[in-house]
């Protein structure tokens, strides 16, 4: 794999690899000592010009337990700020020598921007890119829908016929986007829900099916309903009329959470906004897989970092 | 002044013939020559005229200037072009409008037209001196805030109304700005999947709609800068059919390229109004053959190199079109049939001309009319390459691309600008224009 910039780009037996490869990382973190020397001599570059704490956190966990030298340069009071380009940026990452550039960015498209302008010969990684992709995060999704269902005999397996319901802002959603590739390219069908101010125009060509209505999606039985986060920029922008009618229209509180089939799973990418798109009860449930999406979100971020970097899916 | 003789022209009614050229007009046969052309399986084509040219200077000299615009004209065809007023002073007072006209004459590569600004500053606030613009040296007709939209209706009514003293006509940039917060691309399926803000073919359609019912209700000319909808088309239609005064123009890269290139966040194909879809580029095309788009008009915006080599969204609007307009639309409307080289002179000289109160492109072949025509071979294709740009910036979509065609020759006011396909240098044109 020489760059990881969408899942729409990865086939079903990449995406099924790269699960796979998770599965071994995440071994390793059970073991006394985290680490394997696979990445050893190999400098990974966090480039972060967007805050965001736990995914970079996340990808210097995973690019250290593979050995990697990890850098970590967030845009915020660096040269960036002061006018340097994107392509003054990635020149001088090339010439400190970087192996690989986990990219997060505020505009839709810069990692491919990266990848494909030879201002640079590193891999290069989607950690986010304004509202296009956030491709990490859907296989941590994807690799915990798979092992709550599966248990320890996930390996080699995909998601057909998984029902999964994605509720909240479409529109503005890296993460829905990399999810409704992903998940339907492993064989899952994709429900979502929300405000039709928040859906994509032009959405009926994803494979998905698109609905309004919370109860409604909930009484069909979802497999897995993952919430969104909604950003608190988008209360003010008209796009729903106050957050107290958002909640009560496609929040998943106490009565929606419960009226979920049993086993069924709940998601959230995080950070949420308990009390708003989620209740309190439901975060913190049992069928919650919140945290887990955090701990395997690092096997996965190893897994893609070691294909990059030593070797290509076999 | 020196006579010129081209010999095997085909003219742009097919017929072929020689044509003459004395004291820098179309002249009968005989006299003495100083230089033969040979334009055997050329084709004759009146000089070129961009309604629709951003030459930068003043103030963004780093983009492009008077002299680099008019070389990058002259290399594409063009006799005339009219400068935008999106400049730094802004061309919206009669001195501004004036040095630009007078840049333009002095370098002699091509007729500079200014165009003014319709609201002082493009501020959108307050009508600029649009009087003093006309009655200048400058003659200013045509009148335009383009990159940006006169939103207001009441002002633009104002403005409709007012140009009516002079036969000026106003050249809209028609996008809605509240709907186009943010936006980056066509707004569809494809803006959805790759995250970029979309630009609704809507913001663009009620704005015309707004203006030519404007139009209709003061009885003004109205220009439609860079159409781009099908929508757009439809509306356009209905109007000339009720006989409002409005004209539309449609630049080469919206009849030729679609969204599909903004695929890869190449951000050459970053353009306002953005490329559209298959569907919107048919229609186009159809409507500049049936006659419901009058012109086309390059929309040339060139860019310095930091402004494009960046991320999508941060990147500048825009490309340049003038030495590749002709070949674009031999690309995409003559060797499919729909337009015949006669309806090129139409599109591309003769009606922009008109359209903005340009004299002496009405009869350009006939004896006596000044000589501005251009020499093309459409026999030939070449890949598109910065070699072939003359301007000072090189954001062209077309780059490393196969094109049509090539400019062999271009006569303006009766001397050559570009010869065997090459520039002709400057200190040889200045000598020119001032033997003239």
């Amino acid at each position: 794999m020489r760059h990881l910039l969408s899942t729409k780009d990865l086939s079903r037996d990449e995406a099924v690899a790269i699960l796979d490869i998770a599965e071994d990382m995440a071994d390793v973190a059970t073991r006394e000592v985290k680490k394997l020397p696979a990445l050893r001599g190999k400098t990974v570059v966090n480039l972060f010009f967007e805050d965001s704490t736990r995914t970079r956190i996340s990808f210097e966990a995973a690019a250290k337990r593979l050995s990697a030298d990890v850098i970590n340069f967030s845009a915020k009071g660096s040269s960036v700020s002061k006018g340097e380009s994107l392509k003054d940026t990635a020149q001088t990452l090339a010439a400190i020598g970087a192996d690989a550039v986990v990219i997060r960015h505020h505009a839709s498209g810069a990692p491919n921007v990266l990848a494909q302008s030879g201002w640079i010969d590193a891999g290069i990684v989607n950690a986010g890119d304004g509202t296009h992709e956030h491709p990490t995060q859907a296989l941590l999704d994807a690799f915990t829908i798979r092992r709550r269902l599966h248990g320890h005999g996930a390996r080699g397996k995909a998601l057909d016929g998984v029902r999964v319901t994605i509720v909240g802002d479409i529109l503005h959603s890296r993460v829905a986007r990399s999810n409704v590739w992903l998940l339907t390219t492993l064989g899952a069908e994709v429900h979502l829900v929300a405000p039709a101010t928040l859906v994509p125009l032009g959405i009926d060509g994803w494979p998905v099916t698109i609905g309004y209505d919370l109860d409604q999606a909930i009484a069909a039985q979802p497999d897995v309903i993952m919430m969104l986060r909604i950003q608190s920029e988008r209360m003010h922008a008209a796009f729903f009329p106050t957050a107290r009618e958002y909640s009560r229209q496609w929040g998943l509180d106490d009565e929606r959470l419960a009226k979920l089939p049993d086993g069924s799973l709940v998601m959230h990418p995080g950070p949420m906004n308990r009390g708003l798109e989620i209740s309190a009860n439901a975060a913190d449930s049992p069928r919650s897989t919140v945290l887990e999406q955090v701990a395997n979100g690092v096997s996965i971020r190893m897994a893609v970092l070691y294909l990059l970097l030593a070797g290509g899916v076999s | 002044m020196t006579s010129i003789l081209i010999t095997g022209a085909t003219l742009p009614d097919g017929t072929t013939g020689d044509l003459h050229v004395r004291d820098g007009r179309i002249a009968e046969a005989g006299g003495t020559i100083d230089r033969t052309i040979d334009a055997a399986g050329l084709t004759a084509l009146p000089g070129l005229v961009d309604l629709h040219t951003h030459l930068r200077e003043p103030g963004f000299e780093q983009s492009e200037t008077v002299l680099t615009g008019s070389r990058a004209a002259a290399i594409g065809g063009f006799t005339a072009v009219f400068a935008m007023a999106n400049t730094k002073p802004v061309s919206d007072t009669a001195g501004v409008v004036e040095q630009v006209q007078s840049l333009g004459a002095e370098h002699g590569y091509v007729t500079v037209r200014p165009i003014g600004a319709v609201t002082v500053g493009l501020g959108g606030t307050q009508l600029s001196e649009i009087g003093a613009m006309a009655s200048s040296r400058a003659q200013v007709r045509v009148f335009s805030d383009d990159g940006i939209c006169v939103s207001d209706p009441l002002l633009m009514r104002r403005a409709l109304e007012y140009v009516k003293t002079f036969d000026g006509v106003i050249a809209q940039h028609p996008q809605e700005p509240r709907l186009t917060e943010g936006a980056q691309m066509n707004e569809g399926e494809l803006s959805s999947e790759l995250g970029l803000t979309g630009w609704p073919a809507v913001a663009e359609e009620s704005i015309i709609a707004r203006d030519v019912l404007l139009a209709q209700h003061v009885g003004a000319r109205l220009h439609v800068c860079h159409v781009s909808t099908a929508g757009s088309v439809d509306v356009i239609r209905w109007a000339k059919a009720r006989g409002i005064q409005v004209t539309a123009e449609v630049t080469p890269h919206h009849l030729l390229l679609t969204e599909q290139l903004v695929r890869g966040y190449d951000s050459r194909f970053k353009v306002n109004p953005p490329l559209r879809r298959e569907d919107d580029v048919l229609a186009l095309r159809a409507a500049l053959a049936d006659g419901t788009i009058d012109i086309v008009a390059t929309d040339h915006a060139p860019h310095p190199l930091e402004a494009k080599e960046c991320a999508w969204d941060e990147a500048a609007n825009g490309m340049v079109g003038l030495e590749s307009a002709l070949s674009v639309v031999q690309a995409a409307v003559v060797d499919s049939g729909q337009l015949s080289f006669a309806d090129v002179a139409r599109v591309l000289s003769t009606k922009p001309a008109e359209i903005g109160r340009l004299a002496g492109y009405d009869a350009p072949f006939a004896v006596g009319s000044v000589a501005n025509f251009t020499l093309y071979d459409p026999s030939v294709s070449r890949t598109f390459t910065v070699d072939q740009l003359h301007g000072r910036s090189v954001n062209s979509p077309y780059l490393e691309r196969t094109l049509p065609g090539q400019v062999m020759a271009t006569i303006h006011n009766g001397y050559a600008t570009v010869l065997d396909g090459e520039l002709v240098d400057i200190e040889t044109v200045a000598a020119q224009v001032r033997h003239g």
